[in-house]
């Protein structure tokens, strides 16, 4: 399989590899705009072993890195005019930090990978140079026993490879530091949005019903006419969740995702009051005040996964006490909005 | 730059200071500078800014950091509970920061 990034080959006394071009073309900013809006994000992945970038030679750096295309690209984007080796390891297409924490991106996966390609023949040195958030799948002192290469783990981003190199393997400690500033949560909200639809919709279809019941029964007719404004208050919760708690992260004063969420959640409740959307009884604005909250705080919530700080155990224990909450105020608020329209 | 910090007195990370040799490795590992050196011992600045990603007990030569070792994503722990299976990370996300 020839890929459209692969410009020509270099021959080496470890055997022939494919040069790869370090411009993008339109094709690949296609392709990371795709990943980014979530759309076949599952299967954006190249062919797993070495590659040349430049014409690096026995005594160049190796770069390792994952099979996903996305940072393939960040990487060889960002490596223009170097001469260096690419031993890509096959993360069945997830890319570094998420595969370490599966432990594809992992010692078993290096060490069979560079005997795969034959690193010793390829050059005299015995470095190669990883990302730091690989760190969590490899143990760079069992790869030095197993395979002889010693493991320098480098910055977190690609946008700091050249710099590493240069100062001889040296991060300084902004380098090291994973980030998760306005720009890199914003950047998310697209794939989040998409993947999370289905409580939208989940929650949409139960006040749909909710809609159409009155004294006289249940009517199609009478949820069509009526379900707007709770489709409305649904849509706000959803988006309190997942567009302003992720964007206002740092702002919202508690620390658990999910009273961040709460608290968006109640802005926006507020926020709607002038629009009339949460119905003309005390009752009925009561059952929302619970609803945009619970369900703000429930998505909030599933953004721990996407945040880059979250620890499982802070997730346990804050999923424990606020999935009960969560739960209750949808479920208290549910029964309000339908005792409100048979009452 | 501001650092985003999580729950308070929740994660599981430990370390043995007899054990340490000095090498520093854990130091270069952590994504979220939660070690320092001292006279050649590891110490742990703030154990509330560690995410228990593992990386640093993975490469401590010497064992003598212990921490278990996860994702923390609410939406792996409710898929897992709800198939019984392990909880995996679908990570939809954390494409934005990784290179
Ligand atoms: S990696 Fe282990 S031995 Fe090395 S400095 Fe850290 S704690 Fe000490
Ligand atoms: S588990 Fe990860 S975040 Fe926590 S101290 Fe170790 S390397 Fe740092």
């Amino acid at each position: 399989m020839k890929e459209k990034f692969v410009t020509g080959v270099s021959v080496t006394a470890a055997g022939a590899v494919p040069v790869v071009a370090t411009r993008l073309d339109p094709r690949d900013y296609v392709g990371i705009l795709r990943a980014r809006l979530g759309i076949r994000r599952d299967s954006y992945r190249i062919e797993p072993g070495l590659y040349a970038v430049g014409s690096p030679d026995e005594r160049s750096e190796i770069l390792v890195t994952s099979n996903y295309k996305l940072t393939f690209d960040t990487v060889r984007a960002n490596i223009g005019g170097l001469d260096v080796w690419l031993l890509v390891l096959d993360t069945g297409g997830i890319n570094v930090w998420c595969a370490a924490g599966k432990g594809t991106f992992g010692t078993e996966e290096l060490v069979r990978r560079i005997q795969l390609a034959s690193l010793d023949k390829l050059v005299k040195h015995r470095r190669l140079i990883l990302p730091q958030l690989g760190a969590s799948g490899v143990a760079a002192h069992l790869v030095k026993r197993r395979s002889g290469f010693t493991v320098l783990y480098g910055p977190v981003r690609a946008s700091d490879i050249r710099a590493f190199i240069g100062a001889r393997y040296r991060a300084d400690s902004l380098m090291r530091r994973v980030r998760f500033g306005f720009a890199d949560r914003v950047k998310l909200i697209p794939v989040d949005f998409v993947s999370g639809a289905r409580y939208v919709f989940g929650a949409a279809a139960l006040f749909f019903i909710a809609a159409g019941i009155s004294r006289e029964g249940f009517s199609i007719q009478h949820a069509l006419e009526s379900f707007f404004p709770s489709a409305v208050n649904v849509l706000a919760a959803y988006c309190a969740g997942i567009v302003v708690t992720p964007m206002a992260l740092p702002y919202i004063p508690v620390r658990s995702f999910a009273s961040k969420g709460i608290l968006a959640g109640l802005a926006l409740t507020v926020g709607l009051l002038p629009f009339h959307t949460l119905g003309g009884t005390a009752i009925s604005v009561i059952a929302w005040f619970l609803f945009i909250p619970g369900l703000a705080s429930f998505v909030a919530m599933n953004f721990t996964g996407s945040s880059t700080y979250t620890s499982l155990s802070g997730v346990k224990k804050e999923m424990r006490i606020a999935l009960p909450v969560q739960l209750a105020f949808a479920g208290i608020a549910f029964i309000l909005i339908i005792a409100d329209r048979l009452f | 730059m501001q650092r985003l910090v999580y729950l308070k007195n929740v994660v599981t990370l430990t370390l043995k200071e007899d054990k340490c040799n000095g090498c520093g490795m854990c130091l270069k590992v952590c994504p979220h500078e939660v070690f320092g050196m001292s006279g050649h011992k590891a110490f742990i600045i703030d154990k509330d800014y560690c995410m228990e990603c593992g990386a640093c007990a993975l490469n401590c030569p010497q064992d003598a950091i212990l921490v278990r070792a996860g994702v923390g994503c609410a939406a792996a722990l409710i898929q897992g509970a709800l198939t019984g299976t392990e909880p995996a990370c679908g990570c939809s996300s954390r494409k934005a920061s990784c290179s």
